[in-house]
């Protein structure tokens, strides 16, 4: 542990919301299940995160794996649903996740998939507090579940490699991310489990973009994540960050 | 695990079926950087004979696309008769041709002809000679699927002469008995039409212009279908017991059949190669998916031929599916996980029952000699070839370019 860093080695993580996850975690891999809307989500925002670390690394993105031998940090990895796409694609993934049934949950399954991904039940300060280093760190719906958004932010940003890129996405705190993803989301349309979300924790993209200049990144883009409830497709807007949304933050080299 | 580790071949999709379906299946998704297997019951040489199938296939326009996205149709292209106009018409033997013709000339609708005529024999060579190309498929034929074992993490195919291939997804391409289609439980809507299709192709002395006729006579549809030089190949829709006996006829008393309804309007005929006899259904399975399973072509659904529209469903089947697997490939997803399989059943269902039920309602429309209804009908051709937008609407479907189409139909590469 390094001194220099000390608001950052604190435990940020929230205890009552590890159990929150625990209790639904063998249902990650059900695209039928509680994580229906994750997993309608995930092609959109595979599809961002592919195209932004293959722009930063200069790939091209239809040649057959890549993102070859590029290390990415998934904070918050769940069951891995981000993992083991980026594995297939040739990165070398480390999973963390502050809930030890979602590890289990993400290695079982990472197993059988035949792929080989580092899954840790460890948190972002640790990692930090041991000098580890990635090309990418996913900063993916994360910092709305955490007890002190600064420290891990802090922690986060400063696992980013120079010259590397921290993709962070969340929920912005406005009356329209209430009414949808709160009463919406898990009241009315039951697509998430009640509490999965604390509406007061979510964050505007000036406080995010705050926490990751902090931490020593230079914030590129932030677009919107918007729902078409018609079609259940999920696509970017980059006029509308009023509920989900993503963006790109990169260290320089 | 020790599934994968155990095989003699590890391949990101298995295509059970080297038909047309499955070949083309196989070479789109080559196109797109995956690892794929073929498996064919028949060996090459037989596929390439001309006695194995003397059936044409009418290739829309869109059809046309999806060849050329696979690197196809420079090899086809000189073996494609281009329909310029297609004649439809009522008809009686009696008679002939009612006058009210309903007339599709392809400047209606622009530039391209309205598709192409292709005997199924060019399409095989074509598609087994371009296989050749791509390092990454391989067309394992003589072989047939023993057993498939399907899983969460992957599936593990059988072959009957021991070999174990592992794959991520198995497509049915096995034809309108699919065994594998039965394997995994999904049932059917089937019937028989009590019909007929008698092939054959015929040499004329007058070219014929690129003109498609297809006449409408009480027993079925009589379609002329233009092929490459002054030649014609012929499907007659007979009613089963007639046609049993036009079968076996000789030569000459076939000749003379023929003769009565091929008529003198391109000059005169003689019959070129064997006649074929092809019983007529239709077919539709209730999904086309199971557990790291989808079904194309013929083994997902079978029509009645007289729009000429099954082996076009069959491609579009290609397209959509190869698009659906292709980028959940390029995202690193699980390519035969269930959002996968359900994008293409999604895309597919639709357009493959409005054919099926089209195509039905036509054969019910025509296929008989009823007074009223021929009037009726006629003024139905009268009345559409009269309505452009209707018309252009028909065409277009014709050609395979309505609704939301996939990037091979649209000729875009996949």
């Amino acid at each position: 542990m390094t001194a220099s860093n000390s608001s950052a080695q604190a435990n940020t993580v929230d205890e009552s919301e590890v159990a929150k996850f625990a209790a639904i975690a063998e249902s990650w891999w059900d695209s039928e299940g509680p994580f229906r809307p994750l997993h309608q989500l995930n092609p959109t925002r595979l599809l961002y995160i592919r195209d932004r670390v293959a722009a930063q690394f200069g790939r091209d993105t239809t040649a057959p794996k890549p993102l070859n031998g590029l290390r990415i940090l998934d904070i918050g990895c769940g069951g891995g649903l981000l993992c083991e796409p980026l594995s297939r694609l040739g990165a070398i993934v480390v999973g963390i996740d502050a809930t030890d049934k979602n590890i289990h949950v993400a290695a079982q399954h990472a197993a059988q998939s035949g792929l080989a991904i580092n899954y840790r039940n460890t948190t972002a300060e640790a990692l930090f507090a041991a000098g580890k280093r990635f090309d990418v760190v996913l900063n993916m719906e994360v910092v709305e579940h955490v007890a002190d958004v600064d420290a891990f932010l802090e922690a986060s940003s400063g696992l980013v490699e120079d010259g590397g890129l921290m993709i962070a996405a969340t929920l912005n705190r406005t009356l329209k991310s209430y009414a949808l993803a709160i009463i919406g989301a898990e009241y009315l349309l039951r697509w998430l489990p009640r509490g999965t979300h604390d509406w007061k924790r979510f964050l505007r993209p000036s406080e995010l973009a705050a926490g990751l200049r902090r931490g020593g990144l230079t914030v590129e883009e932030f677009t919107g994540v918007v729902f078409n409830p018609l079609s259940g497709k999920w696509s970017l807007d980059p006029r509308d960050l009023d509920v989900n949304y993503i963006g790109v933050a990169v260290k320089s080299a | 695990m020790s599934n994968r580790e155990q095989a003699d071949l590890e391949v990101d999709v298995l295509v059970a079926g080297g038909g047309m379906a499955g070949l083309t299946m196989g070479l789109a998704l080559a196109k797109g950087g995956l690892r794929v297997a073929i498996i064919e019951r028949q060996p090459p040489s037989t596929l390439r004979s001309a006695t194995f199938d003397g059936r044409t296939s009418a290739i829309a326009y869109g059809s046309a696309n999806v060849f050329d996205g696979i690197g196809v149709w420079s090899r086809l292209a000189a073996h494609a008769q281009p329909i310029q106009d297609i004649r439809v018409a009522d008809g009686t033997l009696m008679d002939g041709p009612s006058s009210l013709f309903l007339h599709y000339d392809y400047r209606d609708v622009g530039e391209h002809p309205l598709g192409y005529i292709l005997e199924n024999r060019d399409i095989r060579d074509s598609l087994l000679d371009a296989a050749a190309d791509y390092p990454e498929l391989q067309v394992l034929a003589p072989a047939a699927v023993a057993q498939t074992v399907r899983e969460t993490g992957g599936a593990v195919v059988l072959l009957t002469d021991g070999r174990r291939i592992s794959t991520q997804l198995v497509i049915g391409a096995d034809g309108r008995n699919s065994p594998l289609r039965e394997a995994a439980n999904i049932r059917v809507t089937r019937f028989d039409y009590p019909q007929t299709a008698i092939v054959c192709t015929v040499a004329h002395a007058r070219p014929h212009n690129g003109v498609a006729v297809e006449l409408f006579l009480p027993s079925g549809p009589f379609a002329m279908l233009p092929l490459t030089g002054e030649r014609s190949n012929v499907v007659w829709t007979e009613k089963n017991d007639l046609a049993r006996q036009m079968l076996v006829l000789d030569d000459e008393l076939f000749f003379e059949e023929l003769h009565k309804r091929f008529g003198d309007w391109l000059g005169e005929i003689r019959l070129e190669g064997p006649r074929f006899g092809f019983p007529l259904g239709l077919m539709h399975a209730e999904r086309y998916t199971d557990r790291r399973l989808a079904l194309i072509g013929d083994a997902a659904h079978v029509i009645h031929p007289i729009a000429g529209q099954g082996f076009n469903l069959g491609l579009r089947d290609v397209a959509a599916l190869a698009e659906s697997v292709v980028d959940a490939y390029r995202l690193g997803l699980d390519i035969g996980d269930g959002p996968v399989l359900a994008r293409y059943e999604r895309w597919r269902r639709f357009d493959n029952v409005f054919m099926a039920a089209a195509t039905d309602g036509l054969n019910r429309l025509f296929s008989n000699d009823i007074g009223p209804l021929r009037v009726a009908r006629d003024l139905g051709l009268a009345a559409v070839n009269r309505l452009p937008p209707v018309k252009r609407f028909f065409m277009r479907h014709a050609m395979g370019v309505v609704g939301d189409l996939p990037r091979l139909v649209k000729g875009e590469p996949i």
